[in-house]
């Protein structure tokens, strides 16, 4: 399972990754959806494929289509994770709202945290990639951050238990954001011709070379980049919760189902899913690190002036 | 081995022929949508602006308080200068004052001395003089008084009165004379 995090770390576009990730490498092309990102998790389940039925409840790609609490049936209904998305962004606005209506010049404890948020968006991440361009992107930036990382965070919050990440809507329509703003940044520009050959003819190579860059570079730009952006955080959250649900599940299964010597085996599990939260945690930062990351090159190649 | 593995875990849910992690619902995208749109709303509108307004503020602040630092720091630097500078003078007026009364010391002791020799010399002078005058004084009551011994005696050894004032003192001066040559003669 570690595999299929690792490469998500330094999961950047073009980066040839080893083979043996297989869940990012998928990530990148999106090939072949479902069972990629269900494959990796497969590998740990022997418990699992077995199937028997006696009380072990195996995570499953249903725990992310939980039936409709409203508007069943209706393209508005709620179920328990569009319920969380919800709440997880009523508590961000508030809780931004206040602490911006209280700010001071002389800050307090909590502001200076969220200070710590916003300067870590618009210095290490809008200013290191964009440079001279950052300016006009750090709201979105901004935005983008603090959006996912509480809502990867509620991955870890008890009662909640699910990232709304991991609904791929969600990192859709921020990949979109990005997307539209990186081409509609690139054309005002550079105009729409100058925006394509910036991005799709890099200078300095050999004519018959176009042959093959161009389309790779197409594919990259309208494609790739976007899909990927949505694509590496909904799997990450898709993981890290069947990881969750495995550990503590197994944790019931051993401590109450299971005879004999296999109790034991709870500790072992119940130690797994704590490490396993606390890993989550960290999860949820550095995808929401990476996605803001990732976005700021994607809108940097299509603005910055020589390449 | 992935691939069994894999149908064993779809298989464990019967209706997952619909279920795909990567398409989205309607449902999923439209909330989604709402929740970007309120959340960009509140922090492109205020949010952002406001935590902005204050950082800005603050910047200022502090390169105001860092201007007035500095120009606190440029006063006490002057105020030090200045006061080294008073110091130096006063220290110079004090050497000044020290010399000159050095010198006006020197002067009232040499004038003292001198007064006080000046002084030595006439109360010399004056004694020498009242003794002189003394003696001669002496000198004067000595002779009459000898002159009147030497001629009662005279008279008494000679009998003769010498009665006559003119020759009572022609023989006494001559007595004299006679006794001051043979006094020069001895020292001679």
């Amino acid at each position: 399972m570690g595999a299929f995090r690792c490469e998500d770390g330094l999961g950047f576009p073009r980066r040839p990754g080893p083979s043996r990730c297989r869940g990012a490498a998928e990530d990148r092309h999106a090939h072949e959806p479902r069972g990629a990102t269900l494959s990796t998790v497969a590998t740990i389940l022997p418990l699992a494929a077995s199937g028997e039925g006696n009380g072990f409840h195996a995570p499953s790609i249903a725990e992310f289509f939980p039936d409709a609490i409203w508007f069943a049936g209706t393209p508005f209904e709620i179920n328990r994770i569009v319920m969380v998305r919800l709440l997880t962004a009523a508590v961000l606005v508030v809780v931004m709202v206040v602490a911006a209506r209280r700010a001071k010049v002389v800050p307090s404890r909590g502001q200076n945290i969220i200070e710590l948020g916003l300067d870590f968006v618009r210095v290490n991440i809008a200013e290191e990639i964009l440079g001279h361009n950052a300016k006009r992107f750090v709201a979105m930036l901004t935005t983008i951050f603090f959006s996912i990382l509480v809502f990867n965070l509620t991955g870890v919050v008890p009662l909640l238990n699910i990232s709304s990440t991991a609904l791929i809507g969600m990192p859709i329509v921020l990949a979109g954001w990005v997307y539209l703003m990186y081409l509609w940044s690139g054309v005002s520009k550079f105009g729409v011709g100058g925006y394509l050959k910036n991005s799709l003819f890099p200078p300095g190579l050999p004519w018959f070379l176009y042959i093959l860059v161009t389309p790779i570079e197409a594919l990259q730009v309208f494609l790739f980049r976007p899909a990927t952006l949505a694509l590496r955080l909904t799997a990450n959250m898709i993981s890290g919760h069947l990881i969750l649900v495995l550990c503590f599940s197994a944790t019931q299964f051993f401590l109450f189902e299971a005879g004999g010597a296999l109790k034991a085996a709870s500790v072992l599990s119940l130690g797994a899913g704590v490490a396993f939260t606390l890993f989550e945690v960290l999860v949820a930062a550095l995808q929401a690190y990476i996605f803001t990351l990732l976005s700021a090159a994607y809108l940097n190649m299509a603005v910055e002036e020589e390449h | 081995m992935t691939g069994a593995l894999l149908s064993a875990v779809l298989a464990a849910e019967p209706a997952e022929g619909t279920m795909n992690p990567l398409l989205p619902a309607p449902a999923d995208l439209i909330w989604s949508v709402v929740v970007a749109v309120i959340i960009g709303l509140a922090f492109y509108r205020y949010v952002l602006p406001r935590f902005n307004e204050v950082l800005d503020e603050r910047t200022a602040k502090i390169e105001g308080g860092m201007a007035k630092a500095e120009q606190a720091q440029a006063e006490a630097a002057a105020a030090l200068a200045e006061y080294r500078q008073q110091l130096a003078e006063a220290r110079a007026e004090a050497a000044r004052i020290r010399e000159d009364a050095r010198g006006e010391g020197a002067q009232i002791v040499a004038e003292a001395r001198s007064k006080a020799s000046d002084d030595a010399s006439r109360i010399v002078a004056n004694a020498q003089r009242q003794v002189e005058a003394e003696r001669t004084q002496a000198a004067v009551a000595l002779r009459a008084e000898v002159g009147a011994l030497a001629t009662d005696l005279a008279s008494k050894i000679i009998g003769e009165s010498l009665a006559d004032e003119a020759r009572q003192s022609r023989v006494i001066d001559r007595f004299l004379d006679e006794i001051e040559a043979s006094a020069a003669g001895k020292e001679a």
